[in-house]
């Protein structure tokens, strides 16, 4: 596998959303490996992350994620994701741990899982947890599943 | 050389203090070792070598290598990772062969102490075997030559993996902070912090142990009777060889870690990461969050070792991950200047005119840890060296029992793993010692959990290795 000598991802490695549910916002795991992790099963209010044994990878139904972003929260791995397609722009929510923390309103660069620079995105909603923060950022529309990091400006 | 904000760490430096080095005055912290506020002032030879007279800095951090030896108040020798500085100490490299001590070394006090059950390592493996033991009812010292509990989980600032049962979710310096809490309100364990066992004697009837105290006004010998021993020392950090291995600035991951975790000073500025493993990527991506520029992680492997999360959390910060690559060699004179780095084959050998030369100040070697057995050794417990565990490890039993009746084993000590099943095995550690004394009413039960729990742990293919080390290990017990 690719990402094993390089530590990126392909979409291609991801078991995605339909296009309806990414309309309505729902969680994206990009934890693939079958390591000894479950709280993002605890978190969920909605029972929508299973896992049978610790060392399942955990899949999402997406019929019954709403999107809420608990999951994203409490991953160890920081490896879960809310991915929101609308009709021009999408909202990716993702967990940031680094300083300065951007302010609801600001423009910051958004990244991909390579570190590199997509463009320029909108804070839409910040919300603190212990020790970082929760960043949803408002971006282009075909970059919704690609973005996974924010830069300051 | 200060880390100056932190998104989860915050670094109280109120009051300052002020000492020498090698005539200088220098300020740190009360919070301070004397190494981390000799470093912090921007000074990383800490002494020259014997013969060639080469300079020689920090490594490992935790007082388990020889690299920050000083003569501190006219006494040489002294591991100033692990001692707190104080108000107007003299400390003095010690170059070359240094010199015998100008001051009295040891107290004339000696101690003489009794308990049921001695934990030597106050880590998570430690930490847990006390408090399974004493809330059975036994009574419990815990020693650790550390000023502080917690071991290694006070710089482990990311959020652990496992399930709620072994605290998922929480950090490493947070599960530090509820250990602390829950040990110093349980009044069956006593601890001895600052203090290391120098020596074990088999009694006819259980075990002695010779520790030495250090206090402000020097060592004081303490002599501790007890029924049980659980070794919990944990591991030390493995050196790679290359040219220039020896230079100020080759630091350990973990020696890195504890520098700018614990005393919040930087390592330095740039940083090349040996090592593609959980610690390699978990300490590189700390690195940044202190911001710090780590300019690439190279791997010897073709695939990287550790979680691919652990992997991607550094990706997407735009910090490079090369595989089949390794370090062939460190530049500079004085200290680290820059480093050569080789692509490799499949087989691990150089492919010829693939050397890359990188600027860097810091070399971070995070290739691997090795069991801290040298203690244990003295008890005579049967010893078998297995290198997926990480080098000699005591052959044990499931109930962490070595061949030594009354010598018990857990965490890195007994095969380099995780803190989660580190804490797993201290708690299988401290109900067997509680229950061989006839304390543990509950403790067939929870053991059986507790087994349960770390087979969990242990599936998986990132679990492949601790299961077959621990599978070899109690093929040699059944012998």
């Amino acid at each position: 596998m690719e990402y094993e000598k390089t530590g990126v991802l392909d979409s291609r490695d991801l078991d995605l959303p339909s296009p309806g549910a990414l309309k309505r916002g729902v969680a994206i795991s990009e934890c693939i490996q079958d390591i000894p992790c479950n709280p993002c099963v605890d978190a969920c209010p909605f029972q929508a992350i299973k896992m049978k044994n610790l060392t399942d990878i955990p899949r999402i139904d997406y019929d019954t994620c709403t999107g809420c972003g608990k999951c994203v929260e409490v991953c160890p791995g920081l490896a879960l994701f809310v991915v929101k397609v609308m009709d021009s722009r999408a909202q990716v929510t993702l967990p940031y741990e680094f300083l300065p923390v951007p302010r609801r309103g600001d423009v910051v660069h958004v990244l991909d899982r390579r570190g590199e620079v997509r463009g320029e995105g909108k804070v839409f909603r910040v919300k603190k947890i212990n020790g970082g923060a929760l960043i949803t950022v408002e971006v282009k529309k075909d970059l919704g599943l690609e973005v996974r990091n924010i830069g300051i400006i | 050389m200060r880390i100056q904000s932190h998104p989860i760490l915050t670094f109280p430096w109120e009051k300052k203090i002020t000492f020498s080095f090698d005539g200088k005055k220098i300020t740190g912290f009360t919070e301070d070792s004397i190494a981390s506020a000799i470093h912090a002032a921007g000074i990383t030879t800490f002494s020259h070598s014997l013969r060639y007279n080469r300079p020689r800095g920090f490594f490992c951090g935790i007082g388990k290598c020889s690299s920050c030896l000083m003569q501190v108040n006219g006494i040489p020798n002294v591991r100033t990772c692990i001692t707190p500085i104080q108000e107007g100490m003299t400390i003095q490299s010690q170059n070359q062969t240094g010199s015998p001590p100008t001051a009295p070394f040891r107290t004339t006090t000696k101690k003489k102490l009794q308990t049921h059950i001695v934990i030597i390592g106050a880590g998570p493996a430690g930490m847990s075997a006390g408090l399974a033991a004493a809330k059975q009812g036994a009574h419990v010292l815990l020693v650790d030559e550390n000023p502080r509990l917690g071991g290694q989980l006070i710089k482990q600032t990311h959020r652990f993996f496992g399930s709620k049962e072994e605290q998922a979710g929480i950090r490493g310096i947070h599960i530090a902070e509820e250990f602390y809490h829950q040990i110093t309100h349980t009044k069956k364990i006593d601890l001895l912090l600052h203090t290391t066992v120098i020596g074990y004697y088999k009694q006819k009837k259980g075990h002695t142990l010779i520790a030495l105290k250090r206090l402000k006004s020097g060592e004081e010998l303490t002599e501790i009777h007890c029924d049980k021993i659980i070794f919990a020392c944990g591991a030390r950090e493995n050196m790679l060889s290359f040219p220039g291995n020896d230079l100020p600035g080759v630091y350990g991951a973990g020696g890195v870690q504890t520098l700018m975790n614990v005393y919040g000073v930087k390592p330095g500025s740039t940083v090349l990461m040996v090592g593609a493993g959980n610690v390699g990527l978990i300490v590189s991506y700390q690195l940044v969050q202190a911001g710090i520029h780590v300019c690439r992680v190279v791997e010897a492997l073709p695939t990287i070792g550790g979680y691919h999360v652990h992997a991607a959390k550094l990706r997407r910060c735009n910090i490079p991950i090369h595989t089949s690559t390794s370090i062939k060699e460190a530049l500079g004179t004085e200290k680290v200047t820059g480093a050569v780095t080789t692509r490799l084959n499949e087989d691990l050998s150089p492919i010829k005119n693939s050397e890359e030369n990188i600027s860097c100040d810091t070399i971070c070697l995070a290739v691997g840890l090795t069991p801290s057995t040298e203690l244990l050794m003295q008890t005579g417990a049967e010893m078998t060296y297995l290198s997926l565990a990480g080098g000699y490890i005591a052959v044990h039993n499931r109930e962490m029992e070595t061949t030594r009746e009354g010598i018990y084993v857990a965490g890195d000590l007994a095969n380099i793993e995780e803190a989660s099943t580190a804490m797993l095995e201290g708690k299988i550690a401290g109900l067997s010692t509680a229950r061989s004394l006839g304390y543990g009413e509950t403790a067939d039960e929870k053991l059986e959990e507790c087994f349960k729990r770390l087979e969990g742990l242990r599936q998986g293919s990132f679990g492949k290795f601790p299961r077959e080390a621990k599978r070899q290990i109690q093929k040699e017990w059944s012998k």
